[in-house]
């Protein structure tokens, strides 16, 4: 590879790439972890054999995420952007055939309603999108930094080199671009009071510790597009004076480490890393640390003394990381999302970034769609969307099922209810509705989900979670578990739910760090929104969605079932009685409630029951 | 032990003596951190033992605890959880009589659970021996650890 000296240098590489690409068909399959755990890796080697023999006329391209989970594997054909989705090795054949005689394997698209819909921009997942950070994806290989060139990529570097790192900060603050990591704080300004701190020695961290469980739009970039975080983090540290960047990123992500590790290679190689980059004098170089599974370490200063090698415990505030960070040193903490808009600021301008979103909400934000609805997948929004937009339209109800409400921020979020769905996606409006915008997971929950039983696994996530400095989140959070296990199994109060609001409102007061401060979040906005399910779990000893197990009973219906024997084959309990032929039961005193029957049923003849009406019903 | 002494000196010095990472090198290398590892953390790090050990329990990423053949971990993030991820869990608890944390002890099986893998749109997630499962069911699951015990004899 070539050490590229000047910013000439870059766009003369990038000429020379594109010179050496003949246009030809692109078949891009997405390789994500959500695509591997779908068997994407076998399409890919069913495609490679298929284009055997052809390479002059089409490529293949292994690439990250594509978006759109629930279609995994799928692959879009370029340049018309003909997507197909859910393939299986034996459609490589067809699909590349067809994508060399300008034709569409009718039967491998995208349907809804019926409706079949080719190409990429028209189904409705992708419709009211606006990809401006993940749209690369499938043109990227993401161990390839020639592709993230050829598209433009350290462009914005090169320019923000020839600036003054005053200049870049001032472009970012007029942007409006706001932290996607939680909180919402302005990026500017955040590297402004960095960039003022005496010092010579200062540090810059990519925060790649996406911890909220729903959450994985930063494990998307960092897979599908490494280098574009790469770029944005070298500009900030630029803009800040920084010498020295660390990546602390999930251990959990596997992929994600290895791509990271793979472009920071790359990037030194190729001397967008190093001493005097792009002959600039400017000289900086990035680390990589690997997280250990805990959550409190999104925390800036946990995760500062994480990357210290030590507990990841968060520490009282001032003196903020901008004064003393990593080392003792000012350090600045963006989220890697924060970090992918900067080379996009930087190329296309503060006026273009400020005109997307909202007055206070500027730019896109990515989503990760998930739970109860069709297309489930990562969705980038502009601001401003509404939550209907969002779960309705790009997600779509599962047929039959009412939504009931969309759970957003992760632990530290809340629940809205699906009466509030007309609020525009925006840090202050999620906010006031209780929840808040966090890394940006939206968990769409149905009549199946136990607003109870939710508020109680996440208390009992960040029970697990407190670190344990302050004794009103470790006791709190710990005490809340009971009282949401006893709701739960039958052994709820009134005076219980009082209790919960009481101790919400001390542990929200009286925590330390982001963490505590928002523990109580998920049980105060259920019990806002949804107090009539905890009163029927406490009086009518009801689980109106039919999870909370000591309220439910599943029972098989003597006239429908035909004594097929499936259910009793696959109860791992043994539970199930009855010769062939004949109608089956259940001895309940052996049943664990697993589900298994009621799942396998061809006759619909399992029925789950709780306070002695039918579950499903029961709304 | 000479073994042991020597990997964690090379792992020490690669990592500057930052103690999280060395610590990782070792779990990823012996699948748990041996008592004598820790020791020997200590004593070439210059860390008091006491803080080795600190940084050990804080992380639930390390076990003190030898893992088993086949490691079955599920995913009971919010998205998993939603659509049943806890009673996949119930149903291999009871089939390998081992609560998540544990390890059979013919050490075949260790069954774990994990906050979020990031693979929420297809959920509920199943990692078995590293290898990531989409949209699993408890029974599809039995199914699997069925497979591996037969595979074993």
């Amino acid at each position: 590879m070539v050490k590229l000296l000047m910013a000439e240098q870059l766009e003369k590489f990038r000429q020379k790439i594109l010179a050496n690409r003949p246009k030809k068909t692109l078949i891009s399959i997405s390789c994500g972890t959500c695509g591997q755990a779908r068997g994407a890796l076998k399409v890919v080697e069913a495609f490679k054999k298929a284009v055997k023999g052809r390479e002059k006329k089409v490529s293949i391209k292994v690439t990250g995420c594509h978006g759109f989970c629930e279609a995994e594997p799928n692959v879009i054909i370029f340049p018309e952007e003909i997507f197909y989705r859910n393939l299986k090795p034996e459609d490589a054949k067809r699909v590349v055939e067809s994508a060399l005689n300008g034709e569409v394997v009718d039967d491998l698209v995208y349907k809804e309603n019926g409706n079949g819909f080719i190409h990429m921009s028209e189904i409705p997942f992708y419709r009211k999108q606006m990809r401006i950070l993940s749209g690369k994806n499938p043109l990227v290989d993401p161990v390839n930094v020639e592709d993230y060139i050829a598209l433009g990529g350290y462009k914005a570097l090169a320019r923000a080199l020839q600036k003054s790192p005053e200049k870049i900060i001032g472009e970012i603050k007029a942007s409006g671009l706001r932290g996607r990591g939680g909180a919402g704080f302005p990026t500017g300004r955040k590297w402004e009071v960095t960039r003022v701190q005496k010092g010579d020695i200062k540090y810059i961290i990519c925060n790649a510790d996406e911890g909220d469980p729903g959450a994985y739009m930063d494990r998307s970039l960092l897979e599908g597009n490494p280098h574009s975080v790469i770029e944005g983090m070298i500009i900030g540290a630029y803009a800040i004076g920084a010498g020295e960047g660390w990546v602390y990123v999930r251990n959990e992500y596997p992929l994600a480490v290895k791509h990271v590790t793979v472009a920071i290679e790359q990037a030194r190689k190729l001397g967008l890393l190093g001493e005097n980059i792009l002959g600039s004098g400017f000289t900086f170089d990035i680390k990589i640390a690997r997280g250990a599974g805990a959550f409190v370490c999104g925390e800036e200063t946990a995760l500062i003394a994480s990357v210290e090698g030590k507990r990841g415990i968060p520490r009282q505030r001032p003196p903020f990381p901008a004064a003393y960070g990593l080392f003792a040193k000012p350090t600045n903490i963006n989220n890697v999302e924060t970090l992918a808009n900067v080379p996009i600021i930087i190329e296309k301008g503060a006026g273009w970034f400020a005109s997307i979103g909202t007055e206070k909400s500027k730019g896109t934000k990515i989503f990760s769609l998930v739970g109860k609805v069709r297309n489930t997948g990562l969705v980038e929004v502009p601001m401003g969307i509404t939550l209907r937009e969002v779960v309705f339209d790009i997600g779509g109800a599962l047929d039959g099922k009412r939504v009931k409400a969309v759970q957003i921020g992760g632990p530290s979020g809340g629940c809205i209810p699906q009466e509030l769905f007309h609020l525009p996606v925006d840090y202050e409006s999620l906010t006031g509705a209780g929840a808040i915008m966090g890394s940006g997971g939206m968990i769409v929950m149905d009549e199946n989900t136990c607003m109870v039983d939710i508020a109680k696994y996440f208390t009992n996530f960040l029970q697990e979670e407190s670190c344990g400095k302050c004794s009103i989140c470790r006791e709190g959070t710990q005490r809340m578990y009971e009282i949401l296990t006893a709701v739960t199994e039958g052994r709820g109060t009134e005076e219980g739910l009082t209790l919960l609001e009481e101790l919400g409102g001390v542990i929200k007061d009286a925590s330390m760090c982001g963490l505590g401060q928002t523990v109580p979040n998920p049980v105060l906005s259920t019990l806002r929104y949804f107090r009539d399910e905890y009163t029927a779990h406490i009086k009518e000893k009801r689980c109106h969605a039919g999870v909370c197990k000591t309220f439910i009973q599943y029972m098989i219906n003597l006239e429908k079932c035909t004594g097929c024997e499936l259910c009793k084959k696959n109860c791992p309990q043994e539970a199930i009685e009855g010769e062939r032929k004949k109608p089956h039961s259940i001895v309940q005193d052996k049943c664990i409630k697993c589900g298994i029957c009621y799942d396998m049923c061809e006759f619909d003849a399992v029925v789950k029951t709780t306070g002695g009406k039918n579950a499903k019903d029961s709304n | 032990m000479i073994e042991i002494a020597k990997f964690i000196e090379d792992a020490v010095t690669r990592h500057g003596g930052l103690l999280l990472s060395t610590l990782q090198d070792i779990q990823e290398h012996y699948k748990y951190l041996p008592e004598e590892a820790l020791r020997e953390v200590a004593k070439k790090s210059g860390i008091a033992l006491r803080d080795v050990y600190g940084v050990a329990t804080f992380y639930s990423a390390f076990s003190f605890t030898p893992k088993g053949k086949h490691v079955i971990t599920v995913c009971l993030g919010t998205a998993c959880h939603v659509r049943g991820g806890v009673r996949i869990v119930d149903v291999l608890s009871k089939e390998l009589g081992i609560n998540p944390r544990e390890t059979t002890p013919d050490l075949q099986f260790t069954l774990e659970t994990v906050n979020c893998l990031g693979c929420c749109a297809i959920g509920p997630i199943v990692v078995v021996n590293g290898k990531y499962h989409g949209q699993m069911t408890p029974q599809k699951t039995l199914k699997q650890i069925k497979r591996l015990v037969k595979k074993g004899k």
